[in-house]
């Protein structure tokens, strides 16, 4: 029982990067993928494995220093969520093409449902649009155990290969038996081959034509033919196929229906590419073929169109989570049985909101109030969330809230005047995609307030540190790269830095930046709106004020509705706000937010 | 023995502490448990609601009208996550409130006791337990929290659990 864990199924993969004797793994922060690094630094620092494990600056950067290593012959790791696939998109497709001498695993997670992401997309098709092998986890144990098959099979075909977890088995708990360390010592060798890893076209087709060599002899490999779990033949004709964790529910809900056993199922490890002999015995052998899996038609395209029925057949949703609900329908109307009552849905429950005490909030409500008007580009992280305070108009992705803002100053500038446009960013997401959309914006002279949110941590995914503070994810010193140096030499020359919780300071010097944008020298106004996160060992150690509502209430609720902070609730009784002190962090910051100059705060413990 | 409980509540409460102590209780007992939770935007307090399952399962998820048990953190989300449990479900509430439920005033038991509003979530958990309604036992769980906890919350969280416990043994809550 010793050597047995409650593992998640990201501390699963993590710790099995270490056994398996990866020795560099590297990361960029994002739900549901956040925790795999962390684990990979915890497992190195409990079995004394020598790996280095980063938090790059973004998955492009991530992918191709554990691509380096890779290509030394040694084990190698990068972890990332499906979006950031897509910022890793470029050396992902050309890692297929030339290969890697060292194992090489890339991990990406998806988010059906979704949960946490702007899209709900499968990276299982970035995989067979860059021709890479991936694998698709059932649950917490199997994703452990691909991540061994994973590189070994990367190592015996010289190519990257994908694991392909999802929500919920990254964020899943199990059981799980730990491994030993497995020590490699391979000391880095990189042979030089320019034909290779600088392939120029010339050389491109040959390495084309190897790739899918390589991936025709795995797709006969044995060890991919898909799990059999034979019916009791009183439906010789269909067939189930499922893949990831869509199967795991599919065999709980064949037994909520009372059907387990009765339907031949069969669950695919590798989606991509499909084991071929299997194909043909699958297509040869039933009439009709049902395809459950995660989140695009992979599997169902391969097998080709016609007896088999899935998401692009409308029989399965083509969107959205396949949770158990959702398939005991569809099971239910392929067998021919009664279908479950229809879930009701859920309504109500309370909307994500900024913490109390977040810096964020109040910077949020005094762009709002100073510019009224104002056009509000945002960006991913905690700070979406300032969408509930009307100063967040879009999210698009990494880094897009500074492009855009300078989009929409060309825009309106095509007119002649142009309204305040006031980008909002957090530290973490301007050192990952910021930096040449702000050195764009500058040098093409847009004019535009751009305020960094800076709480000097990655909060939304679990406190990873930025590349401004000087310690490594390991917990080694590192060499600190501030943000206000970085900033003038992207050509900002309008620069402040505020205390985030000075809302009258804060208000002066976006009036200040807006002054300077519309100066004949104008352009972009940066604004350091500094913080540290509450949830932070120093955020916790931060002074507590008394606060409290008084008789001069007027009852007009604009704290409520314009600081939404759920440290102040309505009074029904009285008729009048006040202070709800289980939540209250005792920041103080809505003194200044009361028109009647009725909240107060003294210094407390 | 096989168990579904789900575990409901807004971001910031512990659902997720609570969901993995259900977890290490199972582990202990030597039965194979899958577990799941909510991370990322909507543990910004939003509504989130976590999942355990004990005994032979393969998904994590708990469908619509499944669950034996429902822990509830948060009186508001029975109208949310209520539906759940199944007809003959068990819902363990934390409120001040009569209902048709097992009710219990975490929050204020705790705050009563001097402890931060976040151990609630074992006022509940110990309750529960005390209650009979669980597939582990009290002494298991203490035992978990016990060897689980960082040390310098070992005291106050095994105080909010025992306080759980003895409002189940009081008959009331």
């Amino acid at each position: 029982m010793g050597s047995e864990r409650l593992l998640l199924g990201n501390e699963a993969i993590g710790r099995a990067l270490v056994e398996g004797g990866v020795t560099l793994a590297a990361s960029y922060p994002g739900t549901p993928a956040s925790e795999i690094l962390a684990a990979v630094v915890a497992a190195a620092q409990e079995t004394g494995a020598k790996v280095h494990a980063e938090w790059s600056l973004n998955e492009k950067v991530a992918f191709e220093t554990a691509l380096a290593n890779a290509m030394c012959g040694r084990r190698s790791a990068v972890a990332m969520k499906q979006v950031g696939l897509n910022v890793a998109a470029d050396p992902f497709f050309r890692a297929a093409y030339l290969g890697v001498t060292g194992g090489f695993l890339v991990v990406a997670a998806d988010d059906p449902g979704p949960h946490s992401s702007q899209t709900e997309q499968d990276s299982r098709l970035l995989a067979l649009a860059a021709q890479v092998p991936v694998l698709d986890p059932f649950d917490p144990r199997e994703a452990r155990e691909m991540v061994h098959v994973g590189l070994l099979l990367s190592e015996r075909y010289e190519l990257p290969v994908m694991l392909r977890p999802t929500t919920r088995v990254c964020h899943a708990r199990q059981n799980l038996p730990l491994g030993e360390v497995v020590s490699w010592e391979r000391p880095a060798r990189f042979v030089k081959d320019p034909g290779r890893w600088a392939a120029t076209p010339v050389f491109v087709r040959d390495l084309h034509r190897r790739l899918n060599d390589k991936l025709a002899a795995i797709a006969r490999e044995a060890e991919w033919t898909p799990d059999f779990l034979p019916g009791d033949g009183r439906r010789p004709e269909k067939c189930i196929v499922a893949s990831g964790v869509a199967a795991a529910h599919a065999l709980d809900m064949l037994t909520e229906l009372k059907a387990a056993g009765q339907v031949d199922f069969y669950r695919v490890k590798m989606p991509f590419p499909l084991h071929q002999p299997w194909v043909e015995q699958v297509l040869g052998t039933y009439g009709e073929i049902l395809v459950l899996e995660e989140t695009a038609p992979v599997i169902e395209l391969q097998l080709g169109l016609g007896r088999v029925k899935g998401r692009a057949t409308g029989t399965v949703p083509g969107q959205g989570e396949l949770t158990p609900e959702v398939l005991g329908r569809v099971l239910a109307g392929f067998l021919g049985l009664t279908a479950p009552e229809a879930p009701a849905p859920a309504a109500g429950g309370v909307r994500p909101s900024l913490c109390p005490g977040c810096g964020h909030r109040g910077v949020f409500y005094a762009i709002r109030e100073t510019f009224p008007e104002g056009i509000f580009p945002s960006d991913i992280g905690c700070y979406t969330l300032g969408i509930n305070l009307q100063a967040v108009d879009t999210c698009h992705c990494m880094g897009a809230g500074i492009s855009q803002a300078a989009g929409f100053y060309h825009a309106y500038a095509a007119g002649g005047d142009f309204p305040p446009i006031v980008a909002t960013i957090g530290d973490s997401t301007f050192y990952h995609a910021g930096i040449p959309a702000l050195i764009n914006a500058v040098f093409h002279r847009a004019r535009f307030i751009l305020v960094i949110l800076d709480n000097q941590t990655t909060a939304m995914t679990g406190h990873q540190p930025t590349p401004a503070l000087g310690i490594t994810a390991q917990g080694l010193p590192a060499t600190p790269v501030p943000l206000p140096e970085l900033l003038r030499a992207c050509g900002v020359t309008f620069l402040r830095e505020v205390e985030a919780y000075n809302l009258p300071e804060v208000k002066d010097i976006l009036l200040e930046a807006d002054r300077f944008c519309r100066s004949p020298e104008g352009g972009v106004a940066v604004i350091i709106a500094r913080h540290p996160c509450l949830l932070t060992p120093e955020g916790r150690r931060q002074p507590r004020y008394r606060v409290r509502v008084t008789e001069e209430c007027i009852g007009c609720g604009h704290c409520l509705e314009a600081f939404e902070c759920r440290g102040l609730k309505w009074e029904e009784a009285e008729g009048r706000a006040a202070i709800d002190p289980v939540t209250c962090a005792g920041c103080g910051v809505c003194v200044h937010v009361c028109p009647a100059g009725a909240i107060e705060s003294e210094s407390g413990d | 023995m096989r168990q579904q409980i789900i575990v409901s509540g807004v971001g910031g409460q512990g659902a997720v502490t609570l969901t993995r102590w259900l977890g290490e209780a199972a582990m202990a007992l030597g039965v194979p448990v899958l577990t799941s939770e909510t991370h990322g935007m909507a543990q910004r307090g939003g509504t989130v609601i976590s999942m355990v399952k004990v005994g032979g399962y393969h998904g994590p998820l708990v469908p619509w009208g499944a669950a034996d048990v429902g822990l509830f953190l948060r009186e508001d989300n029975l109208a949310v996550h209520g539906g759940y449990l199944k007809a003959a479900g068990v819902a363990v509430v934390n409120t001040p409130n009569p209902g048709p439920y097992l009710g219990i005033d975490a929050l204020g038991i705790a705050l009563g006791l001097g402890l931060k509003p976040v151990t609630a979530n074992l006022v509940l958990l110990g309750y529960a337990a005390g209650q009979g309604v669980l597939f582990c036992g009290a002494e298991v769980l203490g035992e978990v929290i016990r060897t689980h906890t960082p040390a310098r919350f070992v005291e106050d969280s095994l105080k909010a659990f025992g306080a759980g416990m003895a409002a189940a043994r009081e008959g009331g809550g």
